[in-house]
């Protein structure tokens, strides 16, 4: 393999509902711009390839029960940081495509190409009655919705070619219709007509992470097991580009990981997602993921506490990981594209 | 020139500026014209405006290109961002200077728009604003789900409902319910956050909303419509109109005073909204120079091609063939309502009519078709040397015919550059213009009351009207 890619999830102030006790800042700043802007650019001074960012329309169900959206978030600091991918959570089952299109096109911009997207599904009914719609029931449903969604946002993505604005003076022009396309998508809860509003935006496509039943629709494809031989196998079955997610206790300078989750523990006992768990000391952390670059091209790691753990990933996991070659800080100047090994895609309209 | 009675001696000038990114009005045809879209021209524009102490940065909404005859426009710059991502972008390069979202109230829903202008308006300290507009076309609806027509009484009703919806979403935290102190045993108080239920004609929502309160409390709300039935409705709803009535006085001034007669009949002061309207500033350095300005940004706007397209929307019928210097059309326009797929002025309007007016003014000023469509498309706004147009904006606000001006640069990103550099000093020198901000929030520049707490209002159908 090419390219380990990591990444870290910075939603709140870490995985654990206690991390906010924690953390560097009282829980009225948590939400503020600059509270947002300090974790993200310690993510990128770290050497991080991307960061993402959780959402829901409804609160965090762990932890302060507050949140900005992610696109937001993710867009707010795209003129300030520089390397670091940019990778919002958008659900798919509720939200119109052609707004979700013309949001993560700008963030893209925004960024210099440096945007992605997590398509999610809204599986709680409660999602619904949020944005006033009729609940989408079932597996079935939600992946039909999850597929037409993304077949929409990229057709939108394309529906400017890249040479579309011609500025051609003689004749008065600005646009050249001819490089401009309707995509006239017709699904079951939705249609949408197109062309997007926004031009194509810098990487031609942004970067797509999903899950193994999107494998067909996706870049990348995000591994949740419960340990890590399972996510060895899923990683080694899946047939592209995958991330394995890592919920992380490291030992810090003042207290070793175990401890530090058992303080955590006795003010709101947590229960572990569907996540590879890791807790113990930064060098065998280390050896894990370079282990686990063997199999998958990727980690996304979910701090415990982000104001901990994200300084021990700093100082002692990623240096380790660039030193020996086994990951690589993000190339100034490219897109996220190239620093997960992905080619810039051709048009699908573009007549060759 | 008009009587002009000074009623607010110490009244200021506001500026915002309106990024417009798709129009005839913004200049692409000169080299001094950047990218439509790069981040680094929005970078520009809103550097500037900060700079010159300006209330608010605006941008318009996208939800479809524009058409002609069923086909896209070519010749208008086109291809813009959406607004409030790239609002929370330009938040996070900027302090001070309000960030307003163009957002549709029939192709949102209010669960989703509330909270991510709530995340812009947290993100940016409280300075977010949202110029709520409504739309009734089927045409911008093929991309959306809700698809066709909403009915043209209902999208009133809609935004209305919508707003209301928005707000009591913007209630429902408690100010406090967010602890500072992390020894607490929760973080957030369960019991302060009120859950919105809310059952309308239009809604039937039900949510935990996900965000505290601003410093500002709410987005700053801004309204556009012109119709007896807008102009209603931002009285009852609106902290700000962004008016079309900025090129001339007594009409600016009838509107004004129009705006305040409803705000009175809805129960509120008559100061409590402000008004900008959308104008364009044109300035130029000496007296001697500035008629020539004038006629370059006026050819730049209107291209042959362009008043071809604008003239052959009145006809109804293609006449790129047409020579743009020549006279109007010797035939009649196509007896058909206006089409409305390219949003503009004349929707809806007789053609006809249009046309024997327009036949009147070029026999009387001896007029080609292009110089038609410039006299009666031009929203000349102001046009002088700094220190003219600087006299002419106090004068306006002296007199209550407006608190300020939205300015749309006819280029960018250079065109508000003379605004700021040139105009903003001499207002300063007459004493009407900030000379550092005082306030952190859209609301503190604007000079606006607090939001009324809603905190424990409902509603239903019976409760609307």
């Amino acid at each position: 393999m090419s390219v380990f890619a990591l990444a870290i999830e910075l939603d709140g102030e870490g995985s654990h509902p206690a991390a906010w006790r924690h953390a560097n800042r009282p829980p009225s700043e948590s939400l503020s711009g600059p509270a947002l802007l300090q974790k993200v650019r310690a993510a990128e001074n770290a050497g991080f390839t991307f960061t993402t960012f959780e959402d829901s329309i409804l609160p965090p169900q762990r932890g302060i029960r507050a949140r900005v959206d992610a696109v937001n978030r993710a867009c707010f600091v795209a003129a300030t940081t520089s390397t670091i991918g940019l990778v919002p959570v958008v659900e798919t089952t509720y939200a119109e495509p052609f707004h979700t299109s013309s949001q993560l096109a700008t963030l893209d911009y925004a960024s210099r190409g440096r945007g992605g997207w997590i398509a999610a599904r809204a599986s709680d009914p409660a999602a619904a009655r949020a944005w006033g719609r009729p609940v989408v029931a079932g597996q079935a449903d939600l992946d039909r919705e999850q597929r037409d969604s993304i077949t929409v946002v990229r057709e939108l993505w394309d529906s400017w070619e890249d040479d579309a604005v011609i500025r051609d003076y003689q004749s008065g022009r600005f646009l050249d219709r001819n490089k401009l396309h309707y995509v006239g998508f017709e699904g079951e809860s939705f249609a949408v007509k197109g062309p997007a509003i926004v031009p194509r935006p810098p990487q031609g496509q942004l970067v797509v992470l999903g899950a193994e039943a999107d494998r067909e629709q996706v870049d990348v494809v995000l591994v949740a097991e419960d340990d890590r031989d399972a996510a060895v196998d899923a990683a080694t079955r899946s047939r592209g580009l995958t991330a394995v997610e890592i919920d992380v206790t490291l030992d810090t300078p003042e207290a070793a990981a175990a401890d530090r989750l058992a303080a955590l523990n006795r003010h709101q006992p947590s229960t572990p997602g569907r996540r590879v768990q890791y807790i113990g000391t930064t060098s065998g952390f280390v050896e894990l993921l370079t282990e686990l670059a063997a199999y998958t091209d990727g980690v996304r790691l979910f701090p415990t506490v982000i104001d901990e753990d994200l300084p021990a990933l700093a100082r002692f996991v990623l240096p380790a990981l660039f030193k020996s070659g086994v990951a690589h800080r993000p190339v100034p100047g490219s897109s996220l594209r190239s620093n997960l090994g992905l080619a810039r895609p051709v048009n699908r309209y573009a007549k060759v | 020139m008009s009587s002009s009675h000074v009623l607010r001696p110490d009244a200021h000038v506001h500026f915002g500026v309106f990024f417009q990114g798709v129009n005839h009005t913004t200049i692409w045809s000169d080299p001094a014209s950047g990218s439509q879209i790069d981040f680094e021209t929005f970078r520009h524009v809103v550097t500037k405006a900060e700079r010159g102490l300006f209330d608010a940065f605006f941008l318009g909404e996208g939800l479809r290109l524009r058409e002609q005859d069923g086909k896209i426009l070519e010749l208008d710059i086109a291809g813009r961002p959406d607004a409030i991502a790239q609002l929370s972008a330009l938040a996070g390069i900027t302090e001070r200077v309000g960030l307003v979202a163009t957002q549709n109230t029939t192709y949102n829903e209010p669960g989703d728009l509330a909270r991510r202008l709530a995340g812009l308006d947290i993100l940016s300290g409280g300075r977010a604003g949202w110029n709520a507009v409504t739309t009734d076309n089927a045409w911008t609806g093929e991309n959306f789900r809700r698809g066709g027509f909403l009915d043209h009484e209902l999208r009133y009703e809609r935004a209305g409902q919508f707003i209301r919806t928005a707000r009591a979403i913007w209630d429902s935290w408690g100010d406090d319910a967010i602890a500072s102190p992390t020894a607490g045993e929760f973080s957030s108080d369960p019991n302060a956050v009120r859950h919105v239920d809310r059952s309308t004609s239009q809604f039937d929502i039900s949510l935990d909303p996900t965000l505290p309160r601003s410093p500002q409390g709410h987005p700053v709300i801004f309204q556009a419509g012109d119709s007896p039935t807008g102009r209603d409705f931002a009285a009852a709803n609106a902290d700000v109109i962004f008016s079309r009535h900025g090129t001339h006085f007594d009409d600016a001034l009838t509107f004004a005073n129009d705006i305040r007669a409803r705000l009175l009949a809805a129960g509120r002061p008559a100061d409590d909204i402000r008004i900008l309207p959308g104008t364009q500033i044109v300035l130029a350095e000496k007296a001697s120079e500035v008629e020539e300005k004038r006629r370059w940004v006026l050819e730049g706007q209107y291209t042959g091609q362009t008043a071809l397209s604008l003239v052959g929307l009145v006809w109804g019928r293609d006449l790129s063939d047409r020579d743009p210097d020549g006279p109007l059309p010797e035939f009649d326009p196509v007896p058909a309502p206006i089409s409305a797929t390219r949003g503009a002025a004349r929707d809806g309007n007789d053609p006809i009519a249009i046309a024997k007016e327009w036949r009147a003014l070029a026999e009387a000023k001896n007029l080609s078709l292009r110089q038609v469509a410039i006299e009666t498309s031009a929203r000349s706004g102001f046009v002088g040397t700094p220190g003219q147009v600087a006299d002419e904006l106090a004068r306006w606000v002296h007199a209550g015919a407006t608190d300020g001006f939205n300015i749309s640069p006819y280029i960018v990103p250079g065109g508000l550059d003379e605004v700021v550099d040139w105009l903003v000093p001499e207002l300063q020198e007459r004493g009407v213009y900030r000379t550092e901000y005082a306030s952190t929030t859209l609301r503190g520049h604007l000079g606006l009351r607090a939001p009324l707490t809603r905190r424990h209002s409902t509603e239903t159908d019976s409760a609307t009207g």
